[in-house]
């Protein structure tokens, strides 16, 4: 039977920090569904609530007012909702601790799944995981996290999310910290994500080329707001908010004119 | 023609391992900047870049040591100065430095307009407090306006990304330096406050504050949009070196052209064009490598490339570092 009920469902969701004169709301009255399967964007500039958002839908943070969520129940339990709902951060450096292998680090990430597994098991889905973003898992045999690049670390990361498997992987800009090349091979897992594990993903992201190239539907973010949402081509080409034409017209495109002398 | 404002010659790098291993991070790079130029350098992750900048500081600090050739800013030559004469006499006046995330560059418990006042005070003797003041003032109107007052009497931890990155550029070049060397100077920034923070670069380059500029990035398009000439860097070498427009748009080389392909934008009918990866890693630099040293990596790669040194030529109007270029 066909499962109807979205992964995500927000209906006028706030969420603020402070009170009094200082109260900010950092997300504003938001409502979307994300369907099973789906590549969300979620683009906008800084400070305008994108990496809240996703906390929240992390369950990092609970919504100040209005319901969130996940599979038509609250996030009530983090430990049971990290279970299917993983995450990537921008800084891959302070995602491991420098004190334990890599390895070591990989497999302690399997308590967080419901399933018991043997260490025999744990170690195979491992090693799956490193084969998958092209990494021999004897090359980083004894590692431990600073003798990698940022390139590498941002694959250790991504080699996590293929071994735990989870259903629905949260990627707060995974991109930002890393060249041009990597991050064109980071796309590619990411695709290769979804194509394989038919995995739902929420892509945060300032860079709305990147969303172009992976996403589903793109949302776009502007103080707290959803400004503008829809298929990445409707998006693009026929923007209806003026926050989505500033967006385009800030990138550095090859072929048009960008800033005036 | 002019005199260049400032001269590399054969410039090679090293770096000291225990053991007496060295890793020659930059080889033999060499070019020459006229005022009014912006040279774009772009390159992978740990390709040579931020090392190069130090070099062209003249700062070796070790394990960092230079292994031959000669920097030249306005005819002097910065090569066996102490870090002390480096620090007193070229750092901000000469050669000024934006460094990679530099919005974090700021002390947390001082004032803006304190940070700034030291820069002033550290290279110029008797200078009161007041004059300083007055002076930083009409520095920061120029590219903050009405805000500059607010600006220079907030901690930095008041200010946003944009502002505090607009602001380190303020101090760097306060003392109206030859040259300024970005290196990767909106790499952390949104794509609207990048804009921004590239618009004060060009303001006070026209208004004639420095005369040259490096810009340091690894985003080719940006730098199409930023730089005049622009070299691409491999394994510590410049590879190609040419107008922003023949790189961009007619890359010779196959690592430029790799560089190019991995590149993605939002222009509508892009989607199906896949950026595609360079596979492999860079070759390791503490050996000495006998061939092209982008011959493992390159498509187009033939079985002579594994053991002759290719070597920069002129081809179509720019340097390129490839016998098979086409």
């Amino acid at each position: 039977m066909p499962n109807n009920t979205p992964i995500f469902s927000a209906k006028n969701v706030v969420r603020t920090f402070g009170s009094g004169k200082k109260l900010i709301k950092a997300v504003n009255d938001v409502s979307f569904d994300i369907a099973d399967g789906e590549i969300v964007s979620i683009v906008g500039g800084s400070g305008c609530g994108k990496s809240v958002l996703a906390k929240i839908m992390l369950g990092l943070y609970t919504p100040s007012s209005g319901t969130f969520e996940y599979e038509g129940h609250k996030i009530t339990n983090q430990k049971d909702h990290w279970n299917e709902v993983q995450f990537i951060f921008q800084d891959p450096f302070s995602c491991f601790n420098q004190f334990f292998t890599i390895r070591s680090q990989l497999e302690a990430a399997f308590k967080i799944k419901k399933e018991t597994l043997t260490p025999q098991q744990i170690s195979d889905r491992v090693d799956a995981g490193l084969m998958a973003v092209n990494v021999a898992p004897k090359d980083i045999e004894g590692k431990y996290s600073f003798e990698l690049s940022g390139g590498q670390m941002q694959r250790m990361l991504l080699a996590r999310i293929f071994a735990l498997r989870p259903k629905v992987l949260l990627a707060d800009e995974p991109t930002s910290m890393v060249d041009a090349c990597v991050r064109a091979n980071i796309l590619d897992y990411l695709m290769k994500l979804k194509q394989e594990l038919k995995m739902t993903i929420v892509f945060v992201t300032h860079d709305i080329g990147l969303a172009y190239y992976v996403s589903d539907r793109l949302f776009i973010m502007h103080e707290g707001k959803i400004v503008d949402q829809g298929k990445p081509d409707d998006v693009i080409l026929k923007p209806t908010s003026p926050v989505t034409v500033q967006l385009l017209d800030d990138i550095p495109e090859i072929h048009k004119e960008w800033i005036k002398r | 023609m002019t005199t260049p404002v400032f001269e590399v010659e054969n410039l090679s790098l090293h770096y000291r391992l225990r053991f007496g291993a060295k890793v020659h991070a930059v080889t033999n790079v060499s070019f020459t900047m006229q005022p009014g130029e912006i040279l774009g350098i772009a390159g992978e992750s740990g390709c040579g870049k931020s090392t190069l900048v130090n070099g062209l500081m003249g700062l070796f600090i070790p394990p960092l040591y230079p292994s031959g050739g000669d920097v030249k800013v306005a005819g002097e030559s910065l090569m066996n100065r102490t870090p002390q004469d480096i620090r007193k006499n070229v750092l901000s006046r000469k050669v000024s430095m934006i460094p990679q995330g530099a919005f974090n560059a700021l002390n947390p418990t001082r004032r803006v307009k304190d940070i700034a006042a030291d820069v002033i005070a550290a290279h110029e003797h008797g200078v009161d407090r007041a004059s300083t003041h007055v002076r930083l003032l009409e520095r920061f109107k120029l590219f903050f306006g009405k805000d500059a007052d607010h600006v220079l009497n907030s901690y930095p931890i008041q200010l946003t990304a944009g502002e505090r990155q607009r602001s380190v550029i303020g101090i760097s070049t306060l003392l109206n330096p030859e040259m300024v060397i970005a290196d990767e100077p909106t790499s952390a920034l949104d794509v609207s406050t990048q804009k921004v923070v590239i618009k004060m670069i060009f303001d006070l380059l026209d208004a004639g504050i420095f005369k040259t500029m490096i810009f340091i990035t690894h985003e080719l398009p940006l730098l199409r949009h930023v730089a005049n000439n622009i070299a691409i860097m491999y394994a510590g070498e410049f590879v190609e070196k040419g107008t922003a427009d023949q790189i961009v748009f007619a890359p010779k080389h196959p690592y430029t052209k790799a560089l190019m392909g991995a590149m993605l934008s939002a222009e509508p009918g892009q989607k199906d064009r896949k950026p595609i990866a360079i596979e492999g890693a860079p070759p390791s630099l503490a050996k000495e490598i006998p061939g092209c040293r982008f011959s493992e990596r390159c498509p187009v790669a033939r079985p002579e490339c594994r053991t002759k040194i290719q070597e920069l030529r002129m081809f179509s109007d720019r340097l390129v570092r490839c016998d098979y270029a086409e």
